[in-house]
């Protein structure tokens, strides 16, 4: 009798079952899709924050000071210590290598260009531009074009042209700043003479910054002019980081060992650059504080605001999915009065109500739930390139809270319908 | 009459027109919020993205120096909410040889631009009333370069052309970039040891990506002896996060503002559908179909503008408690929605009444009369 019961209801009443149901699989599927996204965005928010470029560097433990201003560097070029460049993949071994976007290695060379009264001392940059490296059995490619994304490479008269392009890290060609080359008047595809050789001018590199009166190169390049093969001056290093706290920036040596294990297995940016400390002989790692240190700022604020968001667009859904029930069961007094009138008691008639509801909320609540992963999912794809994943166990839940907010709307509304006087009901008062 | 069967309408129905109603505000109440939450929160989020710094630099040509009333000019021409910083640079020796570039610049100007400076004072910062980090006659010295210069904390030498100078040590500068092995010093004191004038100034100008182009503009027209160059780290980096969260903010947006329309429609569609007997009882008695339309229309009209301007204000309280709780700071409220509001609301309001209103028009009053 009972299944009957709600059967009927459901092949006679198709037209207003199906706008409940609806309204249950829009309000399902927006929370669905604002919960994906506002779990998710902490993470994409991190990736673009990557678009800053690099937020630790690594330098030698005992370095003397870098004497350099407006992208001329006034240090001796054999003084002080170097990196050893065979110990970069190494990087790829750390506990929170997936962290790590990528890192460019940096040694500046001060080279002389022009001839005779002309000379002048410019600084020459060897680095990598997207060089293939290994660690163990894992390939991988790294360098400035990944850590610093803002560099561009020009031809000269400001415009992109596929003639000009960043040099291959196996080459001999150089990049040459924007202003060192409009002071020397070169353009992409000319010849540079330094230290008495000649060198190939892929591109002109713009950066906004000091490289762009500098020369730019392949670090193997500068190693052999400045004739110390292997040797690195600095690494700079981009990896996604929790934003700090009163924990992060707690002294290891202090801590117990279990708070030193959570500590050193934490992504602060703190516990990476201890972490690069020791994968790296003799080096000395910190982070960059203009990067990282504003970071956290900006990523607790967005999280925060999406977070706000979703609450406020699960208000209007679940607001939208009672108003619908409300509207569906108060249509039908005239059939709790008939119910009751042959001896229903409230009792019973709540129990198929809410039978109904259950059944619309698990139809409403499965096909919202797909309808909002299929949206958060586009979502990922438009605005940030990749996939939004939506956790499994967030099914179970949305299921949950779509049938606890049905029950909540129609609750006030089967209440009410069952009180109703069923005499004044089959009258068809009000 | 036709006012009279309005507003009887409404109160005789009391529960269902509440109904109807609180659809109505709850949805021009969320898409007031989320209009002004997407405008404010991109000037919000442009305030955050100051604390990177400097997005643009100002610096003397080869062989020049920058006028002496450059700073003046900069601010003046940028407006207050404009950080301007000058700096000069000049390589100095310590006592035994080793090279060291010392700056001189305004320490309270470089504490409000570079929020991200970590200075360890070495004096109690309550005691000596300062706008900057350190008192006056001492210097502010990179961690690198602390060991080298002044390892005791002991004040020390540096001399630039033969001229020499004391400084005492006021505290210690980390950054982790060039900061980190250089000394700052106070302009005024740094000039007159060194002679040497600022060549460059750092501003952090405020606003959208065209309003910095065109304060670069602007200050290049003022300052036609320096080049003017944004950093495009700090605004390419700013450019993509925002792009990011704005089309986030504006698909949630679409959709939250979406979803409430849409069961608007269906709360009315339910509302009028309802009343099915009233209009076939009006259509009985002889009323025109213009008049059941403008019946219905200016009810729903009705309904659309006293939920439009409801939900308007509900709203704009939400919005600002948004902006409270994220930004402690409140969203300012945006008047200049309030026609876009009202007149979806309206819109709303009519589709879904003059939407059921054509298909009851095809039936019979007696087939509704009759209940069937």
């Amino acid at each position: 009798m009972f299944p009957r019961l709600v059967y009927e209801s459901f092949r006679h009443q198709a037209r207003r079952k199906v706008l409940a149901g609806i309204a249950i699989t829009l309000g399902v599927a927006v929370a669905t899709a604002m919960i994906a996204v506002a779990t998710n965005i902490g993470d994409k928010i991190n990736h673009e924050l990557r678009s800053y470029g690099a937020n630790l560097i690594v330098t030698p433990q005992e370095d003397t000071l870098d004497v350099q201003v407006g992208g001329v560097n006034l240090k001796p070029p054999s003084d002080g210590a170097f990196l050893n460049e065979a110990d970069l993949p190494k990087i790829r071994g750390t506990f929170w290598h997936n962290n790590i976007i990528g890192f460019s290695p940096m040694l500046p060379v001060t080279v002389k260009i022009g001839e005779g009264s002309n000379a002048k001392d410019v600084t020459l940059l060897g680095t990598y531009f997207n060089k293939p490296l290994s660690f163990g059995k894992e390939e991988f490619t790294t360098g400035v074009r990944i850590t610093h994304p803002w560099w561009k490479v020009l031809c000269g008269d400001a415009k992109e042209s596929p003639s000009c392009s960043w040099p291959a890290d196996d080459s001999n060609d150089v990049l040459l700043g924007e202003r060192l080359a409009a002071k020397l008047n070169q353009k992409a595809g000319d010849m540079l003479e330094i230290a008495g050789r000649r060198f190939n001018i892929s591109g002109v590199l713009s950066t906004g910054g000091p490289e762009d009166d500098e020369i730019v190169a392949p670090l193997a390049l500068a190693q052999q002019i400045l004739g110390k093969p292997g040797a690195v001056r600095r690494v700079y290093v981009s990896a996604l980081t929790k934003p700090q706290d009163s924990f992060a920036v707690r002294d290891p040596k202090t801590m117990s060992p279990e708070v030193y294990d959570r500590w050193y297995c934490s992504p602060y940016a703190q516990s990476i650059a201890y972490q690069l400390q020791e994968a790296i002989l003799h080096s000395h790692a910190e982070q960059i504080r203009q990067v990282a240190q504003n970071e956290g700022t900006v990523l607790s604020r967005i999280k925060g605001l999406m977070l706000l968001v979703t609450l406020a667009a699960l208000f209007a859904s679940a607001l939208a999915v009672s108003a619908a029930m409300a509207t569906a069961i108060f249509e039908r007094r005239v059939e709790v009065g008939l119910m009751k009138a042959l001896g229903a008691s409230s009792f019973a008639v709540s129990v198929i109500f809410f039978a109904e509801a259950l059944l619309l909320a698990l139809v409403g609540g499965i096909a919202g739930f797909s309808a909002g992963a299929l949206l958060a999912r586009q979502i990922g794809h438009s605005i940030f390139n990749s996939q939004i994943s939506i956790e499994p166990v967030l099914f179970p839940v949305i299921l949950a809270v779509a049938v606890l907010v049905t029950f909540a709307g129609s609750a006030a509304a089967i209440s009410r319908a069952v009180k109703f006087d069923p005499v004044f009901a089959l009258r068809g008062e009000e | 009459m036709f006012l009279r069967m309005l507003f009887r309408a409404a109160i005789l129905r009391r529960g269902r027109a509440a109904a109807a109603l609180l659809a109505m505000i709850v949805a021009a109440a969320v898409a007031t919020a989320m209009m002004n939450l997407y405008v404010d929160v991109q000037a919000k989020l442009r305030g955050e993205f100051r604390n990177y710094g400097a997005n643009i630099v100002i610096v003397a040509k080869d062989g020049q120096s920058l006028p002496a009333n450059a700073l003046t000019k900069v601010e003046s021409a940028l407006g207050a909410k404009t950080l301007a910083d000058p700096f000069s640079y000049a390589v100095a020796r310590t006592k035994d040889g080793q090279s060291v570039v010392v700056v001189g610049t305004d320490f309270a100007r470089a504490r409000q631009l570079n929020p991200w400076w970590k200075v360890i004072e070495y004096f109690d910062a309550r005691l000596i009333p300062s706008k900057g980090w350190v008192p006056p006659k001492t210097a502010l010295i990179g961690v690198r370069a602390a060991p080298i210069v002044s390892p005791d904390r002991q004040p020390f030498e540096l001399s630039f052309h033969d001229r020499t100078i004391t400084l005492e040590p006021g505290g210690s500068l980390q950054t982790g970039a060039d900061e980190d092995s250089r000394i700052y010093l106070d302009q005024s004191e740094f000039q007159s040891w060194t002679g040497v004038v600022p060549s460059t100034i750092e501003v952090s100008a405020n606003g959208t990506a065209a309003e910095v182009e065109a304060s670069i503009h602007q200050l290049a027209q003022l300052l036609p002896a320096a080049d003017i160059r944004p950093i495009r780290q700090i605004m390419e980096g700013e450019a993509n996060v925002l792009n990011k969260t704005r089309a986030t903010l504006y698909a949630s947006a679409t959709l939250i503002v979406l979803t409430s329309a849409l069961c608007v429609l269906a709360t009315l569609i339910g509302w009028v559908f309802d009343r099915r007997r009233d209009f076939a009882i009006m259509k009985a008695l002889g009323a025109s179909e213009r008049l059941i339309n403008g019946f219905f229309a200016a009810e729903a009209a009705v309904l659309g503008v006293v939920g439009g301007i409801l939900g308007f204000f509900v709203g704009i309280g939400v919005a600002a408690w948004i902006g409270r709780a994220n930004f402690h700071a409140p969203v300012v409220p945006r008047f200049s929605v309030f026609p876009y509001i009202l007149i979806g609301s309206m819109i709303v309001a009519l589709v879904s009444a003059i939407l059921p209103i054509a298909l009851l028009r095809r039936v019979q009053p007696a087939i509704i009369l009759r209940g069937e």
